[in-house]
């Protein structure tokens, strides 16, 4: 992690730097923690790129021949047809033609995976977006202002996160119904919103607290409004929080199951919920279900990749004083 | 620039005061120093006298303006920080440009006019650096480039050398001083450094307990101090006082201090018979063998140029700054006398200064700044 400082002293029993050996062992730990951790998801990658004999073969096959025809499955329907009928059509249009049609079958149209992992995208980035804006105003009221009972008041906000999601789903369902939000991606969008405002304002009033208030007072003086000052000088210093705060609501809103699989259905479903009816599409087809999974996990992995500095101090904050 | 009018001013935080209906002005172009320990309410002042907090009660006039209840924004006023609270996303350049963006100054001005005070602090060549990286002087400079930049009514500026070292800080209370006389800014500067108070201010406020014990001239203050808690506060080593029991005619030139009689200035009224204390500044005391008023040696302490002896008396320790050639034996008996002018008397009791001759200037300007 944090690059080692060298000291001129180096006495076996320093209090401050580290030996070499519990070193070894620190960096043996976390290079098995990390194959442990990451070994279903290479796992998940190769299943998807093994052809469907393979996928299913005992004992588990590690070497063998990439084939494309999980993620063809993935985006595409099939109908079987006699080889006759194959023979008799033109040349295959596309390398998943060709792979579908050696399993006697040709592509009736796509599959619902592209709506639904769009679907995924609008409601759990909508939601982020959302969740963040507002919890970054209302950290920055509890921050900075007087609240009445902002003791209890953030308790209560956090309080909402203690219920487990299954529990509120019925009458959630119920109410969703009577205003025609169920099945809706604005319906989705404000649920992931309302669970994630608790979650928002915990961290980011942590990071704003970290701002001094000079700042604002400086830009107050300077002749800025108070909301001048937020936006000029207060966002610029939070964008680490906010960054971390994001990946945390995005994370949770992307991966939420429960919700998803009782509030939609049709048209608003999500890819969590959908990417497991896949299995029951023409046989038991892992590698499909791993190719959804697969590019399921890009979004996020990006995200995180490009915000990982944000994250790891969001992780620390509190701990670590800059 | 203005002057700035400070009326009865009060602020509470719940049940704690923390300014008590402080009273003073400001005359413009002058430097005022708030000056006393922490938690006697000066910077609660000065964030009144910048609109960071609303006042309990009292008013505050700007170049005659009332501003009691405005907004920072509104006021025309800049303020430098104790951590001088540099934007760090900005660089130099862009913190100095900041308060003129706000008023829509025109961009060729703004860079016109950062650059010229840029060069005023000599922080020119440092324009275009993020300030993260800037030197505790340079920050400082920055954030009095910021202040100065938009030519304000007055300058408010809350202990700016309190994170400096202490070999810096001599450097920068003359640059803050000379930047003064450049400019002629009125400003209130609160500090608890007693050193930098009476290097810079043209006035001092010695604030207590959100009290304003003593509103002055630094030489007023140091020589004729209000109250004992101004000359115990000021001076260092600070004044001398010899307590003893008596009660005195107005006229009364000298008093009765255990066996010997010590000359003082003439009382300007009479003192009931109670407790009083005799404030001696350490260098008004000389050694004197025919001196009646008889003490033995207690203490010294080498300055280089002068030391500091304490001796022991009957009314407690006398500490005097004496040239260094002589050296002292502990317990040696010695006479002291006083530089009989130059003292004060004060009413133990409520600490308060008994007017004398010495106070007439004094408490003249007492009466003016009401």
């Amino acid at each position: 992690m944090s690059p080692a400082k060298t000291t001129t002293v180096n006495t076996a029993h320093s209090v401050v730097e580290p030996s070499a050996r519990s070193k070894r062992i620190a960096g043996t730990l976390v290079i098995v923690y990390a194959l442990v951790t990451m070994l279903p998801l290479a796992w998940i990658f190769l299943t998807s790129i093994k052809s469907p004999p393979d996928s299913i073969s005992y004992p588990p096959k590690i070497l063998f021949t990439p084939s494309i025809e999980g993620y063809c499955n993935l985006f595409t329907t099939r109908t079987r047809q006699t080889p006759e009928y194959i023979a008799s059509l033109p040349a295959p249009d596309g390398v998943c033609d060709a792979v579908t049609r050696q399993r006697n079958m040709v592509i009736a149209g796509p599959s619902n995976f592209l709506p639904r992992f769009t679907n995924s995208l609008i409601i759990a980035f909508g939601s982020t977006f959302l969740a963040v804006g507002l919890g970054t105003l209302a950290a920055y009221g509890f921050s900075r202002f007087k609240v009445p009972m902002a003791d209890d008041l953030l308790f209560f906000i956090l309080s909402t996160r203690m219920m487990p999601p299954i529990a509120v789903a019925i009458p959630i369902y119920l109410m969703y119904r009577q205003l025609g939000l169920s099945d809706t991606a604005l319906g989705m969008m404000l649920l992931y919103t309302a669970v994630n405002v608790s979650l928002a304002v915990w961290l980011l009033k942590g990071f704003i607290d970290e701002i001094p208030r000079e700042y604002e007072e400086a830009a107050m003086i300077d002749g800025y409004s108070r909301l001048q000052a937020f936006r000029k000088v207060v966002l610029p210093q939070a964008t680490t929080g906010i960054a971390a705060t994001a990946i945390f609501c995005l994370i949770f809103a992307w991966n939420e199951y429960a919700f998803a699989s009782l509030l939609t259905s049709g048209s608003a479903q999500t890819a969590p919920p959908f990417i497991p009816t896949i299995i029951g599409e023409g046989g038991q087809d892992w590698p499909a279900v791993a190719a959804g999974t697969t590019i399921f996990l890009v979004p996020i992995l990006v995200f995180t990749i490009l915000l990982r500095k944000q994250l790891l101090r969001g992780i620390t904050f509190g701990a670590v004083r800059k | 620039m203005a002057e700035i009018r400070v009326e009865h001013l009060r602020k509470a935080f719940g049940e704690f005061v923390a300014v008590q209906d402080s009273s003073f002005t400001v005359e413009d172009g002058e430097f005022l120093a708030l000056l006393g320990p922490s938690g006697c309410g000066k910077t609660t002042t000065l964030r009144m006298i910048a609109g960071l907090e609303l006042p309990t009660g009292g008013a505050i006039r700007l170049g005659g303006e009332d501003v009691t209840y405005k907004r920072a924004s509104e006021r025309d006023i800049a303020f430098v920080f104790q951590l001088f609270a540099l934007y760090p996303h900005m660089n130099v350049r862009k913190n100095i440009g900041f308060p003129l963006l706000a008023q829509g100054v025109p961009k060729a001005e703004i860079k016109a006019r950062v650059e010229e005070t840029a060069r005023l602090l000599q922080i020119d060549h440092i324009l275009d650096r993020p300030v993260s990286g800037l030197a505790g002087g340079d920050r400082q400079r920055v954030a009095l480039g910021r202040a100065i930049v938009r030519r304000p009514m007055c300058f408010l500026m809350d202990e700016p050398l309190g994170t400096l070292d202490a070999e810096f800080r001599e450097v920068m209370v003359r640059e803050l001083r000379e930047l003064h006389n450049r400019i002629h800014a009125t400003t209130v500067y609160v500090t608890h450094d007693q050193i930098e108070a009476m290097a810079m201010a043209d006035k001092i406020a010695v604030m207590n307990h959100g009290v304003i014990e003593q509103f002055g001239t630094p030489q007023e203050i140091y020589d004729r101090p209000a109250s004992m808690y101004v000359a115990d506060f000021i001076g260092s080593p600070p004044m001398n006082f010899i307590r003893f029991t008596a009660g005195l005619q107005k006229g009364a030139r000298a008093a009765r201090i255990g066996a010997a009689e010590v000359e003082m200035p003439e009382l300007r009224r009479d003192v009931a018979p109670g407790a009083l204390a005799l404030g001696v500044r350490p260098e008004h005391v000389r050694f004197s063998e025919s001196s009646p008023l008889r003490g033995a040696i207690y203490g010294s302490e080498y300055l280089g140029t002068n030391q500091i002896v304490t001796v022991e008396i009957e009314g407690g320790l006398v500490r005097a700054r004496l040239p260094a050639e002589h050296s002292y034996r502990i317990g040696e008996p010695v006479g002291l006398t006083f530089k009989s002018q130059r003292l004060s008397l004060f009413d133990a009791g409520s600490g308060r200064v008994i007017p004398s001759v010495l106070h007439e200037g004094a408490l003249r300007q007492e009466a003016r700044h009401g």
